[in-house]
């Protein structure tokens, strides 16, 4: 039975904790939630995904208040209302631009080092899957914004990467109008991709945020060595204040105070790109009205999805489509496709080394091939680098399964 | 340290994408054409020196067509009417000689279509012999005011076919202000005048095949480097395209690139103010939670 002191004054200390149980939330979730302390400011990457998303959230609040999902107008409310007329516009739209395409450097960062420590391995295989579904979602999120300022980009890259769901041979063309509303890119599509982006992909990306946290409350966070921690007994030497010898530190205020820091050097970047260096993030094809008339000469998307399709760029229409499909579920699967029990950072990890250093070459690789005309050489690299991202997928178990058992620690 | 070396590995990949997906990639979607300062040296400069006071009577050919306002000249024809005559409305030539080249203006006369690398043109060819022209070139070069505003400057040289919608600007003139019937909420005027500017867009449109495009946030969608060589000469980034070369001089080109960023780009000085400050403050917080960290870790090893 649960006791409520009648003599606890309103929304007091006691008041609050017998009916919120505030005190061991807070241990839960902050005073005695464990971080190992052998971490570097890569482990902030999370807590920057974290705070840009508040950055998306925030701007795109103050955006929608002027922002019209309507053909006709959408253009002018974006680049003429926002922009010129409403005071510091500017301001959250250039700031909303640049988080939108920042937030993939970071999550892109904050894969590789999940990575590169094994932090998808004995027992955080959930923390893994749930960021894909976060890398997912954001994808859905960027794309939907994209098509809000209804220009060239948004409406042609929008008929491009629709067609796709016609899947090839399939022919598919009653998916691909269902899913536009139209037979073309038109009002039924900007609305639909208008609610898309303000209301459902927001929620289930803050669904998954909260279950992303979940997951990594059991297993905790990884560390620089993979070194397997008893997070109890570590616990233990730090409440009895050998604040030396254990190995772990509280999250609140101990990481959090490093994780603050590195956010507020992030921030300095993020803010330079905000005023000085936005046009990266706000393609100017973009700023010319849609035109179902005028097809622009290179149709691309965003850099953070240039990888992937430059996956389906250099095969025949089938195939392509299949290693474009291959190329968006992979990573869901790395927790089961390494087949070796270490968590280790790759470099000491054998072949695995040399897969990671790959992998990251590759990917850059078939992002710039992704953009540049698909002609001569291009072509050519594109295909090598899209076949050699297949058989580094084909090759990983074998490889991980090699491997020797490497220890946690030095 | 061992931060310091991630950081630095972090930071060059991502340079690397950077590199590859911005400068890199768009050096090879899009020609580089070199900017050339205005100096059309293709055209030959007459081989005397124009002489004003000859021009001023030579120009009497020309205000058939042309008004010269400064010189109490009105346009004979109102904008609607002129496009349908010659297909776009002949501008008012007070400012001339300040937007445009006087070499170009010389060789214009003689041929709008050579000067202006289009295969036609509203203006006749043949006004004047080179020397006549070289006159009027310098007859209106007298005339021009020492000092005009950006968007006049526009006005002369892009307005008769280009619209600046986010500045109320048509090919006709300004979008007056007009007011609607309280009642029934009908703008008579309002009407009267979009019937008029969509007239004399159809003759523009018949006239160069293809109706210019708007230019209100043109800066944003070409950049500063594409628009000067764009204006310098259309047909190397545009091949066959309908828009004449106009012949802007330097100092009438920065007045027009004044106008479009002005409306294209209205925040640029308010970035400019509070960028500064921005980062000033996260400077700041950014020392006090170095403090924070340094004072939280300190006894950790
Ligand atoms: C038959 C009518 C007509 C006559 C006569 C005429 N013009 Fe024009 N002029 C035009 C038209 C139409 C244009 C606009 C052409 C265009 O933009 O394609 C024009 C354009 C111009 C321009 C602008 C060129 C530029 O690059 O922006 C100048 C300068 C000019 N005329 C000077 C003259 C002078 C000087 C004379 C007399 C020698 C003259 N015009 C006689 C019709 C005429
Ligand atoms: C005689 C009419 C005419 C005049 C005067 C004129 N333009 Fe144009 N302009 C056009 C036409 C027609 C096009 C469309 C070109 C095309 O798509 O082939 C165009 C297109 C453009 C474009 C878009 C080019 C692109 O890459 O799509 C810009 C920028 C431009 N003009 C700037 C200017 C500026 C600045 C001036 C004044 C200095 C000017 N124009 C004067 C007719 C004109
Ligand atoms: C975009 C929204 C995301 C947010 C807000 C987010 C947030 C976080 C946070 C706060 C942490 C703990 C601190 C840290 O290790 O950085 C974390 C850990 C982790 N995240 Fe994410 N994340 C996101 C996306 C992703 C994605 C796309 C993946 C990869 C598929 C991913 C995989 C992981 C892994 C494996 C860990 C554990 C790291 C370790 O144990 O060392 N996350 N995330």
């Amino acid at each position: 039975m649960a006791h409520f002191d009648p003599n606890a004054k309103p929304f007091s200390h006691k008041w609050l904790d017998e009916r919120l149980a505030v005190d061991t939330l807070q241990k839960v979730l902050s005073t005695e939630y464990w971080i190992p302390k052998n971490i570097n400011f890569l482990w902030a990457m999370g807590m920057i995904l974290a705070a840009t998303f508040g950055i998306l959230l925030l701007s795109g609040i103050f955006l929608l208040m002027y922002y019209i999902p309507d053909t006709k107008l959408a253009f002018d409310s974006v680049n003429h209302t926002i922009m010129g007329e409403v005071g510091y516009g500017w301001l959250w739209r250039h700031m909303h631009g640049v988080a939108a395409s920042v937030v993939f450097l970071i999550i892109y960062i904050h894969m590789l080092t999940g990575i590169y420590y094994g932090s998808y391995k004995r027992g955080r295989e959930l923390i893994w899957i749930s960021g894909m579904l976060l890398f997912v979602s954001f994808s859905a999120e960027a794309f939907s914004g994209y098509m809000l300022p209804w220009g060239q980009m948004s409406y042609w890259a929008g008929m491009v990467i629709t067609n796709l769901f016609s899947l090839g041979s399939l022919n598919l063309n009653g998916l691909v109008e269902w899913i536009r509303g139209d037979y073309v890119p038109g009002q039924a599509f900007l609305g639909r991709f208008f609610m898309l982006h303000v209301l459902l992909m927001p929620l289930i990306i803050m669904a998954l945020i909260v279950l992303h946290f979940g997951t990594l409350r059991i297993p905790h966070v990884n560390n620089q060595d993979g070194e397997e921690i008893d997070f109890e007994e570590e616990a233990k030497k730090w409440k009895a204040g050998n604040r030396k010898e254990s190995k772990v530190i509280p999250f609140n205020p101990v990481f959090l105070s490093k994780d603050v820091f590195v956010m507020s050097i992030y921030f300095i970047i993020y803010f330079y790109l905000v005023f000085y260096h936005f046009e990266f993030a706000m393609d100017p094809v973009n700023f010319d009205p849609a035109d179902p008339l005028k097809t622009p000469p290179h149709i691309y998307p965003e850099w953070y999805f240039l990888w992937s399709y430059e996956i389906l760029r250099p095969f025949s229409k089938n195939a392509g489509l299949i290693a474009f499909g291959f190329a968006q579920v992979i990573f869901f699967f790395l927790p089961f496709l390494d087949r070796s029990a270490n968590v280790a950072p790759a470099n000491r990890r054998g072949l695995f080394k040399y897969w990671f250093w790959i992998l990251v070459v590759d990917m850059i690789v078939l992002t710039i091939m992704g953009k540049v005309p698909p002609m001569g050489i291009y072509t050519t690299i594109g295909t090598v680098a899209a076949w050699t991202f297949i058989l580094l997928w084909a090759v990983l178990p074998f490889i991980t399964k090699m491997e020797k058992p490497v220890r946690g620690s030095k | 340290m061992k931060d310091l070396k991630i950081l630095g590995v972090v930071v060059f990949f991502t340079l690397v994408t950077y590199w590859g997906v911005e400068p890199y990639a768009h050096s090879v979607m899009h020609k580089h054409v070199e900017f050339e300062g205005f100096k059309y040296k293709d055209l030959k400069a007459p081989a005397k020196k124009g002489d004003p006071a000859k021009g001023k009577v030579a120009i009497a050919a020309c205000v058939s067509c042309h008004g010269i306002k400064s010189q109490g000249i009105k346009a004979p024809m109102d904008a609607v009417s002129a496009s349908a005559a010659y297909g776009v409305n002949p501008p008012d030539l007070s400012n001339a000689g300040a937007v445009l080249d006087e070499k170009f203006i010389a060789n214009f006369i003689v041929s709008p279509t050579h000067a202006g690398l289009v295969k036609k043109s509203g203006m006749p060819a043949g006004m004047a012999d080179a020397q006549g022209a070289a006159d009027i070139a310098a007859y209106l070069k007298s005339i021009a005011p020492k000092e005009i505003k950006p968007k006049e400057a526009f006005e002369f040289a892009c307005g008769r076919c280009h619209a600046v919608r986010y500045d109320k600007w048509t090919q006709i003139g300004q979008t007056p202000k007009t007011k609607a019937d309280i009642k029934t909420g009908v703008d008579l005027k309002k009407m009267e005048f979009d019937k008029k500017v969509g007239q004399y867009k159809l003759n523009l449109a018949k006239y160069l095949g293809k109706l210019p495009p708007d230019l209100s946030i043109i800066v944003r969608a070409r950049g500063e480097h594409y628009l000067k060589t764009f204006v310098e000469n259309p047909q190397n980034l545009l091949h066959g395209t309908a828009m004449p070369r106009v012949g802007v001089s330097n100092e009438g080109y920065e007045k027009i690139y004044k106008y479009l960023e002005k409306v294209g780009d209205p925040s640029k000085p308010k970035r400019e103010k509070v960028g500064p400050i921005v980062l000033l403050y996260f400077v700041g917080f950014a020392f006090l939670a170095y403090m924070w960290y340094k004072s939280q870790w300190k006894d950790l090893h």
